[in-house]
This record gives structure tokens, sequence and C-alpha cells, in this order.
């Protein structure tokens, strides 16, 4: 057991803290949030510069191989200036998926450009009324001469007003809920029977609705086994939450700084307020659920490539659990000991409260985690 | 970064596991099956088997007689003791004055006190608490003033002084200088005057008198002192420098009380309640997705807490100081200890109300529930409340500003 950096894990971590602190203050997240794409292609270039794109690509397959707590150091890091290149939607959710389902062909025609930064490729999962499980998709996928014609509905998808190529999952047997019976597809933008709508999040992000009415793909477009793809996304939507509880501890040590640098700058009653025991409580209560934000955030990256399904399910929405309830409770309780800055459009303070509810929203609610989380706790007479 | 434990680890669990199942006489793991209060007896005769094992004192260094273990190895130790319910050793020699003396004792102390402690010879208790004096220790009006024959005469009361009881020793607070005691008169800084003393129960002049705590057992006393004599030789550290030694004695003190192992087993024994215990729609409570909820909840936080605890050991074992991950600690662990009961109790449900029954009243390993649940209340305010500690963090940590 070791929680210590290595000396590459160091050198990640220092490159992404300056890459944050002098690249990309939280005024460029903050201006970007009108930008139609919402980040700019020269950083991204940068970043696969810097091999963060391809940092848990397969070596083989023209990245790293790294270990996936790697790259929630840097997406940590990140975190604190609320850098808004999609790694998350591109590298995690879309990379996960064709490194784990793509076949050495399609992993060669999709990662290596996706991990030199030429290529975003969205996972298209989500659906209206499906909330957060990846079993409740109702696309369908008819067999048709070539291979499969796809119809159906994808909401939210994360990445996807910018992405090239979308992994949608649609049924190509049984009925919404049901476990089997989903597939992966590679679908482009530009095949005929796409519509791909941008939308805004409340978090000053983007992402798309996506239709596709009976868009025609050929057999080398389905990744993985045929109806397997459920299982598959739910490993990959770990991922994508381990991520994003990565991303929310730098946020949560960043709005703890920033509510401290205040509590000892602002002054009332003729005193800086910082020096009320309320507030100091109330403080004090930030720094542990940050803390605690950061112990789940790493135990739930560790998992993603160390031990079993079920430990790894339970570590991410443990953690999932915790950026719900601790992570939301630090940048609501931030807003509130800034007073009436803190609820003002101008202040940073809420850019990091709205990413934070994002997160959630995006990836599991807190309901959601917790029966996962429930489903899997040991009963009465297990080992403990 | 690494969650494994190394392979020797590992073993290490393995072997310290199984010599427990060995070790612990019948009658103990028949308790300990049914998280049973163990009594004062029952923890000294474990603490014996213990230190004949030498795992007595995991903490403390081989040249005053502790394992040698690295920091790993103590706490796989100590959490399969916490594990197995194995009867809680009295912590106030082992843990508090023992490490205490090994930092601030003379060589004659050190060798006067320390293997006794070691040896579950000598059975100490803690005298800091006043009636006035609880989070703001340093107004503590015990005195200790010198006689003619050079020794300290002591006039006072303590209070909590848990098992004294049972206790052949008190380490006392004193007032050693009563001109810095405050209020009207008082002279200098009121932390200023105070001495750490070693004072044997047998003293006369020395009265304890147990009192029962909210879980209706007797471990709290108040102990009172009447012109006892001691001698100087007890003083700990310099006269008047008593204030520096509580205060290390305070900070080791947090690092102990995360509970983690005592939080799991609490999880353990409420999920076999639930188990047990039947709804009104005939389902276990176990099944009901609302209780699950709730247990899934609490096992999340101690999940949380495990893990900082993890974070920092892995620092100790590196010989790094204790990190902001450390101070969260006591916060946490007792406050989820509390919830812990508190949902044993709510799972229950009619069969809380059992106190002190025969046996077949309620489920054997329901008895206890109760009695735990009152007497938890305690630990957030043992060991400095827990508004002190954010007082500490707010201070220390964060450097918010004083008044």
């Amino acid at each position: 057991m070791n929680f210590d950096l290595s000396s590459d894990q160091k050198l990640l971590v220092d490159t992404a803290t300056s890459f944050a602190k002098k690249s990309s203050p939280v005024s460029r997240a903050r201006k970007l949030r009108s930008d139609p794409l919402g980040f700019e292609p020269k950083m991204w270039k940068q970043m696969a510069e810097l091999g963060w794109l391809g940092l848990c690509v397969p070596e083989a397959d023209g990245g790293f191989g790294a270990r996936f707590i790697d790259l929630a150091l840097v997406l940590e890091q990140l975190g604190t200036t609320l850098v808004p290149e999609p790694i998350l939607a591109t590298c995690v959710l879309g990379g996960t998926a064709l490194a784990r389902a793509g076949s050495a062909e399609q992993r060669g025609r999709w990662l290596a450009p996706l991990a030199a930064g030429e290529l975003h490729a969205a996972l298209a999962w989500a659906e209206r009324g499906g909330r957060y499980d990846p079993a409740g998709c109702a696309a369908r996928a008819e067999k048709s001469a070539g291979g499969h014609r796809i119809s159906g509905e994808k909401v939210w998808v994360q990445g996807g007003h910018a992405a090239q190529l979308f992994l949608v999952t649609a049924r190509t047997a049984g009925r919404p809920g049901e476990a089997s019976g989903v597939s992966l597809f590679a679908i482009d933008r530009d095949a005929p029977g796409v519509e791909v709508q941008p939308v805004e999040t409340m978090d000053g992000r983007r992402a798309a609705m996506v239709r596709l009415g009976g868009v025609e793909v050929g057999a080398d477009r389905m990744l993985g086994g045929e109806g397997t793809a459920a299982a598959l996304v739910e490993d990959v939507l770990d991922a994508g939450a381990a991520a994003a509880c990565a991303e929310s501890s730098g946020m949560a040590q960043a709005v703890l700084a920033m509510t401290v640098d205040y509590l000892k700058t602002r002054e009332q009653f003729g005193v800086k307020i910082g020096t009320f025991q309320t507030l100091q409580h109330r403080a004090v209560e930030m720094f542990v659920e940050t803390e605690l934000c950061r112990s789940h955030a790493i135990e739930a990256s560790l998992r993603i490539d160390e031990g079993g399904a079920d430990e790894r399910r339970q570590a991410v929405s443990a953690a999932m659990v915790q950026l719900a309830t601790g992570g939301r409770g630090v940048v609501r309780t931030a807003i509130q000991l800034h007073g009436g800055i803190g609820c003002t459009d101008e202040h940073d303070v809420g850019l990091y409260f709205k990413r934070m509810q994002a997160l959630g929203a995006l990836l599991g609610d807190e309901d959601h985690h917790l029966a996962r989380f429930a489903a899997l706790s040991q009963l009465p007479g297990e080992p403990l | 970064m690494e969650l494994a434990f190394t392979p020797e680890h590992e073993q290490f669990r393995r072997d310290v596991r199984s010599w427990i199942q060995g070790a612990l006489p019948p009658d103990l793991k028949a308790k300990a099956e049914v998280d049973a209060n163990f009594d004062m007896a029952e923890s000294m005769r474990w603490h014996k088997i213990l230190h004949q094992k030498g795992w007595v004192a995991p903490q403390w260094p081989s040249e005053y007689g502790g394992p040698g273990l690295d920091a790993t190895r103590r706490f796989i130790l100590t959490e399969e003791l916490e594990l197995a319910g194995t009867p809680p050793l009295s912590p106030f020699g082992l843990s508090m004055v023992g490490p205490l003396l090994m930092q601030f004792g003379s060589p004659a102390q050190k060798q006067r006190y320390l293997p006794k402690i070691l040896a579950g010879e000598e059975v100490w208790c803690q005298g800091y608490s006043e009636p006035n004096a609880g989070s703001d220790l340093a107004s503590l009006r015990t005195t200790a003033v010198k006689n003619g024959s050079g020794k300290y005469v002591v006039d006072g009361q303590k209070t909590w002084t848990t098992y004294a009881q049972y206790a052949d020793w008190i380490f006392c607070l004193v007032r050693t200088d009563p001109s810095t005691a405050p209020g009207p008169g008082g002279k200098g800084k009121k932390q200023e005057g105070i001495s750490f003393l070693l004072i044997d129960l047998k003293t006369p002049g020395v009265e304890v008198k147990p009192m029962l705590t909210l879980g209706g057992t007797p471990a709290f006393c108040e102990t009172f002192f009447t012109g006892a004599e001691v001698p100087a030789e007890n003083l700990v550290g310099p006269e008047g420098g008593g204030w520096t030694l509580a205060k290390a004695l305070l900070g080791h003190e947090r690092t102990l009380i995360a509970a983690v192992g005592q939080s799991r087993r609490v999880v353990r024994r409420l999920k076999r309640i639930a188990g047990a215990q039947v709804g009104a729609d005939g389902r276990k409570l176990i099944e009901d997705p609302r209780v699950r909820s709730r247990i899934a909840g609490l096992e999340i936080k101690l999940r949380g807490l495990q893990m900082a605890n993890y974070r920092s050991l892995a620092g100790a074992q590196l010989g790094k100081a204790p990190g902001p991950e450390s101070s969260i600690l006591k916060l946490r662990g007792s406050e989820i200890l509390q919830q812990a009961f508190e949902l044993a109790m709510d799972i229950m449900g009619p069969d809380s109300l059992t106190w002190f029954n025969e046996p077949g009243v309620v489920a054997p390993f329901e008895e206890w529930v109760p009695s735990a649940f009152c007497y938890t209340r305690a630990t957030t305010i043992y060991g400095g409340s827990n508004e002190i500690q954010k007082n500490v963090i707010a201070k220390y940590i964060l450097g918010l500003p004083a008044r």
C-alpha cells in the first residue's frame, strides 16, 4: 500500500498544475462559456503533445498504456481551474469504449488519431427516460443487407457537439431495461440520417442531442460482441465517474482555498469574518469533505484497473455519493460564506458550483449510486 | 500509488488473524461473537495474553519492549484486533502516559513505570478534566504545593477519570503555582503554573467515586484529593511545564480515535440485526430498500474514513508527519460510530427498548446495543470535543485568524 506519487506521476502532476495555473486560469473557462465549441483546438493539440490524450490508450494503439490513476491525477489538477477541454468525454468515455470493445482494426483506425488529438469520439448512450442505466436503451438496430440500420434518440451526449465519431448503443434484441441485447456501433457524424443538435449545459459547457433516423452501418462498425454493450458501457461509465470524482476533488480544493482566503480578507463588524467561530467551523466542514472527496476519488481511480468488478463498482459509486453529498456541500457552503457576491455570475465560485452539479447529473446522482452500492453491499454473516 | 498490501503484509494479516482465533479464551470469544461489553478484569486477562505474545503495545519502540513492527504491521495488528472484537485494552497506560514518559520522563521514571504498564501489572487512569475545566482545560484548579518535607500536597477534584476504580495510578495535571489560577487575582498565563504529576491512587487523601454513564455502566469516576502527599520525584518534566506535555498527549490521543475497526464491527452487527428483524410486511429489514440505502450511506462514509486512515498510515510508513487527512480522523470517526449505533437502534425498532435484560428477551447480539448507543454520545466529546477539534483545524490547518 502506497499513496505517494512515483517520479513519473510527480512530473505529470507538476505539468498539469502549471498548465492549469499559467495556460488556463478560471478566466479562460469563463470566456469559453460563450464559445460555440466551448474549448480551443490549439489547447487540445497541446494536450496531445503533453501526452495526456493518449495516456490511457494502450501502447499498441498509439498511446502510453498508463494506469487510470495517472490520468486521474492530471484531471484533478485541471479541475482546480475548470479547464474546459473535453478529456472526460473524448478520452475517458470515448477512448475507454474504443479500447475495451474495439477490434485491433477498429482500435488502429480510431484510437491512434484520438490519442494524437485529431479525433473526438463521443459515447452516445443516454436516452430520455433511461436515467443512468445503460440497459435502459430503447434505440433499435435492425439487421440490414450491409449490417445494421439504426434508429433512436440519444440525449446529453458529452462532447457530442464536437465529435466526428459517435459510439452509439442500440438494441439488437430485447426490450428497454433488459441487460442483454444492447450493442455498440461506431457511427460517423456525417453519415446519412445522423442529426446533431448542439445544446448548452448548465455548467457553461456544450453537449449534443443526437437523432438517428435509419442510419445504415456496415458489419465492421459493431464494437465488441453483439448484445453485450450494456455491461461494457457500465464499465466505461465507471471510468467516467472516477474521472469526474478526480476533477471534483481538484475543484473542491480550489474552492476551499478561495473561501479560506476570502474569510481571511473580508471584513465586517470591524473584524475579519474568518474570526467568527460559526464561519470557521463551516470552513472546517468544507475542509473535511474536501479531504474525503480526495480519498474517495483516489480509491475509485485505483480500482478502475486494480481488483475485481464489484470492488470497482462499489468504490466508484461510493465516490459519486461523496461527490453528490460532500462535494456539492463544499461548493454550496462556499457560496454561503461568500455572501451576496457568491450569488453573482461575476464571481468564480458559482462556476465551480455549477460544474459540481453537472458532473453528478451526467454520471449518476446520489440515489442511483447509493442503490448500486447497496445492491453490492455484503449481507449479514459475510466476512468483513 | 498502490492499494494492495504487499504479500508479506497480507501474510502477516493472516498470521495475526489465526493467532487471535487460537489465543482468545473461549468465554471471551463467546462475548466477542455477540459484541457484549467486556469488564476490566476481562480486558486485563487479554492484555496479559497479548503481552506474552509481545503484541500488547504495537506502537512502542523495541527499546521499551514494543514489538518493533513497521507502521503497516502495527496498523494491521490493531485493525485485526478491532475486527475480531477482542476486549479493548485500557489506553491510559499503553497509549497515553507510556508514550509520554518515553518522550518526557527521566531514566528512573521510565524504568520504574514502563515495564509494569507493558506487563499489565499496573493500571492507569487520566486526571485531566475538572468540574470547571473541560474544554478550557487550562482553567484547572487542583493544586499541588510543596510542603516542608519537599512533597507535593495535592488538593482538588478530577472528573471523568474513566475506570479510576480499577486503576493503580493516575496521571494528573495540577497547578503547582496557585498564583496563576484564573479569576480575580490570577497572575500570568494560566497555562504556566501547570505541572504533570503521577499519583499512586492508594495515597491517603485520594478518594475515587464511580459514576454511571448514560450507558448504565460505571465507566466514569470522580476522584477527590484532600491533602494527598506525593513524592517530588513523581513530577514529569519541569515544574510549570505540564501544559506542553498535555498538548503533546492530546495530539497523540486525537489520532487514536478513528475507530474504523470498531465502526466496521457495528455495521456488521446492524446488518445482522437487519437480517433478523422482520418488518410489518413480513420481509426482513435487510430486504427493505430504504433500510439498505441507509446502511449503504453509512458504509460509504466509513469507506471514506478508512481510505483517509490508509492515506495517513501510508504517510507514516514513509516517515512523514501526519498530513491534513489525519486531522479529520477523530472528527469523522467519532461521528460515524455514533451514527452506526443510531441506525442499529432504528433497525431494532421496539426491541431497542431493552436494557440489561436476561438472555432471550432479545437476540444476544442485540442486547448490548442500547447501552453502547447511549455511551457513544461520549465519542464526540472525549479526547477534545469535536468543536475544539474544529477550532484546532481552523487555526492550525486553515490558518484562520483568532478573535
